[in-house]
């Protein structure tokens, strides 16, 4: 199965590297892709087990030395995980590029925050007041834009993201650079008060988890989830064999938001304080950084990823200084030695192999004899 | 509102004009860039803020004590233009062979590519404000660096109730020139016609001959000169530099190479210009703080009615 | 697949692993010896963009904890650092670890008003007293919080104690307020533009974004409207950014700024010949220059151990910490029985003499003015005496 691997082992140094560090987790992939279900839905289980437990101090003890650990798993463990789940949907299930999804995130709190102390409405209501603007701005947000190419897609996501936190900044109705406070609690749940203990909030973003995790995961094998990988492949054949292309990205666009809202009003109520500094640009680029780290349009690659972005920085907190700089400079060997993220869907694979999947190619590439040749080797021959 | 527009009008249209002038100089690289490869080289912002520095240190170097005139003047703008230019020039050169290089030759997405980019950027931010601000510079890291004066703020003439003042036309004119010389480059040399060449269709462009790996180099050094000169303009018209000041100010030219037309060298001028003026007109009426805002509904409805831009994308169609 | 690879990838890794892990450890300060050890938490932003205003009354709560320490008392007290980054969502899991595992008996800090904000219930829900030096948003006052302090006077003093001195010194018939967006620039910009409205002062305003850098449009506001005083809420770096762009354009009114701006990096930024002149208020008192008496005998204990001269809120550093220190002095060791103390404490302190009102605040609002004279900071006094040099 190794066969293109050892022909392009030679030469490149590169290539060496790239494919030593990429075989243990294509391994851990393979398994995975093989799996039969009640396989996989004990891993699930496995791992729901493990997050369950994970708040104990003697988990805690080594996972954060420095810093509250029961805080970190809601907060920026939990939250980064939640997000990377719906940017997933559109970026790696749909395929477009989203550089302010922050905005939905913000839209979400804000919302949460302003109907909660300024209207005076009960929790849950606000919830899904969140999540359905965060789905609505998505809406208007996409509606112009997803016509227009990837690039320009990216660039006016960026400027949207922008545009939400310097509305907030200079609206005075929304607390402008002051932020809203005092944010209220989300009301008992089965007996469970919410206060300060950031136990119970952990447990809720949890169960949220489970729950966008199920919808990811039933979304992506039905119509829709077939529909977004054919646009992902190949836009205009898709539009040829009579898939409403439009529609779809719209879908997941606003899919995507949803979640994005959701993890917004979720993280809003624990906070008690929201300002326009939590939503700045560059979340949206940790968050994209997480699920292309991770393996876009692979659910527990995204997961992944994203609790190693969350979790890194504040483990090693003695290294406050580096930390960006040691991120950035991971980006950019990740990318080199393994583009398509540590844990990606086999289909993803394949995909970033023939240089698709990923708003195309880039440009004034050819084929030359000092390409290497795993370049032209497409996996599908395994 | 109305006394508002006629006393604001001209000295905003005034300070709109000389930033226009760098954001159309840093806008240049991503128009290049992308033209050549599809690719919005995110971390150019950062190739800037090195070309800002780069002439900060020539400008410590040579021992500037005071503000110079005449042909002192003329003769350390230059140095500082070619130095700074060289010295950006290269990093984007380096920062293609670090960051992107691999990933072409394995045929990788654009996704990649731009997150690639984006840890790049972040890396370089980082590199300069832990170690070379500090090491190189002796300033703390984190806050502005002071740049001496070298061009007096003299009032060269007024227009109406607009002082326009020596340095803005240093700015500009230099601005100008450059690209000028830029145009001509990509017109009418052999260099240039590789350029275009592979913009246009890389594989018949092997086949006719031309090295990509060279022009994908020349594409770099290019764009990186031209935000070399824009730092150079820059640490002139600012006088404080930052570790991020790239990050705002690459956005927003990034959107001026949009706007324009991206991929198209005159398009990158004109996106320019018209986004500096733009945002300052606006400030006149909505005020100050939506600066940012304006520039961005702009851009959205420039590419909803005209996905293109005003020039359209023409790297590919140049006259030859 | 040949096991050789597999090696490289393991190693690779490891190194990846002890190349991090390498910068680990947290930096606790003083404590050690025999006997009981108390800790004492300090935080704020130690690493980001404004732990220029941060460090500095971090080296005097680490003087006034050390300084303490030396005389080898029964109970030791511990400085704690948390770097927030002066974000709330790094402050508080930082709180609940410093509640929970550290278990400190009080908190000098946060440094700035958003982080308290984030972190005030959580200390109040742990009943840990807390005594910030440099937090001044208003708001924070009125929470009800009954373990939370602070040394200096909050913005809806500071504004209102700029204006007042510029309306006496300088007379202004017509006033501009800039700030950029922040939340203590936006703040005290609000609280300046209502004490000129309520001085009958003709006023108007524009704000710029915080990472802009080309102030040109609001430049030319400002030329439009040809006030007679400028007064800009907002931090250093951006007030010398603005200082310099003003006076290039040839704007000549009086530039007043609040304790944000009050650093020489705005002299730097603007440049000496812009800078000149400007007025800086602040609820500190910075002994710039300082030869007799206690500010000066601080002076030179801490150059002494800080290798640098006192800076902004060095002395409310020490005098936060030094709260702490006495209440400990006093036999009290729990977080509970601090707070008593803390609350009732009369100090003659370095800043200023402090006691607290019920809701935290300090009971005289002193605002101290600068001026950028000869190309330095020097103190013009009190706001209500102070004369424009």
């Amino acid at each position: 199965m190794n066969t293109h691997r050892k022909a392009g082992g030679t030469g490149n140094p590169l290539t060496a590297l790239r494919a030593a560090t990429g075989d243990v987790s294509d391994r851990v992939r393979d398994w995975w892709a093989d799996a039969s279900p009640w396989q996989r839905w004990g891993i699930y289980g496995l791992v729901l087990l493990l997050a369950i437990v994970a708040p104990h101090p003697i988990i805690a003890s080594f996972m954060s030395p420095y810093t509250d650990w029961t805080s970190l798993l809601f907060n920026p463990i939990g939250t980064y995980v939640l997000l990377a789940i719906g940017l997933n949907i559109v970026v790696g299930h749909a395929g477009l590029l989203d550089l302010g999804f922050v905005a939905f995130y913000g839209i979400g709190a804000y919302t949460l925050a302003y109907l909660g102390t300024t209207v005076g409405w009960a929790f849950w209501p606000t919830v899904i007041m969140g999540v359905f603007l965060a789905a609505m701005s998505g809406v208007i947000l996409g509606a112009p834009t997803l016509r227009l190419r990837g690039d320009y897609l990216a660039i006016v996501t960026l400027g949207f993201g922008e545009i939400v936190r310097i509305t907030a900044v200079n609206t005075k109705a929304l607390g402008g650079a002051r932020g809203i406070t005092p944010i209220p609690h989300p009301p008992n749940l089965f007996g469970v008060e919410f206060l300060l203990d950031p136990l119970p909030y952990y447990y809720l973003i949890l169960a949220v988890i489970v729950v966008a995790v199920i919808f990811s995961i039933r979304l992506q094998r039905s119509r829709v989830g077939r529909a977004w990988t054919a646009i992902r492949e190949d836009e205009d054949a898709a539009e040829l064999m009579g898939v409403p292309t439009f529609r779809f990205k719209l879908l997941a666009f606003a899919i995507g938001a949803m979640v994005g809202g959701l993890a917004g009003t979720v993280f809003a109520s624990k906070v008690i304080f929201i300002a326009p500094t939590n939503f700045p640009f560059i979340l949206s680029a940790t968050i994209l950084a997480a699920v292309l780290l991770g393996g876009a349009g692979n659910l527990p690659g995204v997961i992944i990823g994203a609790f190693l972005i969350a979790w890194l920085p504040e483990r090693f907190r003695g290294f406050a200084d580096y930390r960006i700089l040691v991120f950035g400079a991971a980006l950019v060997l990740m990318m080199a030695l393994r583009p398509q993220g540590l844990l990606p869907s086999r289909q993803r694979s394949a995909e970033i192999k023939e240089g698709t999947g990923g708003m195309g190619s880039l440009g004034a590439e050819v084929p030359r004899p000092d390409t290497d040749p795993d370049t032209a080797a497409v996996e599908v021959a395994r | 509102m109305f006394n508002d527009l006629t006393q604001q009008f001209l000295p905003s249209t005034i300070g709109g004009l000389t930033i226009g002038a760098i954001y159309a100089l840093v806008a240049l690289g991503y128009t290049m860039v992308y033209g050549v490869l599809r690719l919005i080289n995110f971390a150019h912002s950062e190739i800037f803020m090195i070309g800002s520095y780069a002439s900060l240190f020539v400008i410590i170097s040579v021992g500037v004590t005071a503000p110079l005139t005449g042909i002192a003047l003329l003769g350390l703008l230059i140095l500082l233009i070619v130095v700074s230019a060289a010295v950006a020039g290269g990093s984007a050169i380096l920062l293609e062979v670090v960051a992107y290089r691999p990933l072409r030759r394995r045929g990788a997405p654009r996704l990649a590519a731009l997150i690639s980019a984006i840890g790049a950027s972040l890396f370089l931010q980082e590199l300069f404000a832990l170690f070379i601000i500090p090491d190189v510079f002796g300033r703390p890291g984190r806050i502005d660096t002071a740049v001496p004066r070298i061009v007096d703020r003299d009032v060269l003439f007024t227009i109406g109730n607009a002082q326009v003042r020596t340095d803005q036309v240093i700015v500009l004119l230099a601005a100008v020139i450059v690209m000028i010389l830029l145009d001509q480059l990509v017109a009418r040399t052999r260099i240039g016609r590789g350029i275009r060449a592979t913009a246009q269709d890389p594989e018949a462009a092997v086949l006719m001959g031309v090295n990509i790996d060279t022009i994908v180099r020349l594409t770099f050094l290019l764009g990186g000169a031209m935000a070399g000169v824009a730092g150079v303009l820059y640490a002139m018209e600012f006088e404080n530099l930052r570790f991020n000041i790239g990050f705002i100010l690459g956005i927003k030219a990034f959107t001026a190479a949009v706007l324009g037309g991206i991929g198209n060298i005159r398009g990158a001028l004109l996106g320019g210009i018209a986004l500096g003026l733009i945002e300052n007109w606006g400030a006149i009426f909505f005020g100050s703080q939506w600066k940012d805002v304006i520039a961005f509904v702009i851009l959205v409805v420039v590419l909803l009615f005209r996905p293109t831009g005003i020039l359209g994308e023409s790297l590919q169609k140049a006259r030859a | 697949m040949s096991r050789k690879r597999m090696v490289v990838t393991a190693a690779m890794l490891a190194g990846a692993l002890a190349l991090t892990a390498c910068g680990g450890g947290g930096s606790p300060s003083g404590g050690g010896g025999g006997g009981e050890t108390l800790k004492i938490g300090f935080m704020g932003d130690l690493t980001g963009e404004n732990s220029g205003i941060v460090i500095p009354p971090r080296n005097g709560a680490k003087l006034a904890i050390d300084e303490y320490n030396a005389t080898n008392p029964a109970v030791k007290l511990q400085l704690v650092e948390y770097d927030s980054q002066g974000s709330a969502d790094q402050a508080v899991p930082l709180t609940q670890q410093a509640i929970q595992q550290d278990k400190i008996v009080g908190l000098v800090g946060p440094a700035f008003s958003g982080e308290s904000k984030a972190v005030g219930p959580i200390l109040e829900q742990a009943k840990i007293p807390s005594i910030s030096a440099s937090a001044t948003n208003p708001g924070l006052a009125q929470n009800g919080w009954k373990y939370w302090h602070r040394v200096v006077a909050n913005d809806a003093d500071q504004g209102p104690g700029i204006v007042d001195f510029l309306v006496r010194a300088a007379a202004p018939k017509k006033a501009y307020v800039i700030s950029d967006d922040q939340e203590y620039s936006v703040g005290l910009a609000d609280a300046a533009f209502g004490a000129f409205q309520a001085k009958g002062v003709q006023v108007e305003r524009d704000q710029f974004a915080q990472a802009a850098s080309d102030y040109s449009s609001t430049v030319a506001k400002v030329n439009a409207f040809k006030p007679d005083v400028i007064v800009y809420g907002g931090y250093y770096s951006q007030a010398g950014r603005l200082l310099k762009q003003l006076r290039d354009a040839g704007v000549t009114a009086t530039f007043a700024s609040g304790d944000g701006s009050l650093d020489p990096q705005i002299i730097q930024g603007a440049g000496a010949p812009a800078a000149e002149g400007a007025v800086l208020a602040c609820p500190c008192n910075i002994p710039f220059g300082a030869t007799t008496g206690a500010l000066a005998d601080f002076t030179a204990r801490y150059k002494a151990a800080v290798k640098a001269d006192p800076a902004i809120y060095s002395t409310e550093g020490y005098d936060a910490a030094t709260l702490f220190v006495d209440a400990v002095k006093a036999g009290n060791t729990t977080a509970e029985a601090i707070n008593t103390y803390v609350s009732g404490a009369k100090l003659d302190g370095v800043s200023k003499k402090i006691a607290f009102k019920p809701n935290g605040e300090p009971d005289v609002n002193a605002i101290f003015i600068y001026q950028v004279k000869n190309g330095a900071l020097t103190l013009l006094g009190q706001s209500t005496e102070a004369k424009l040099g």
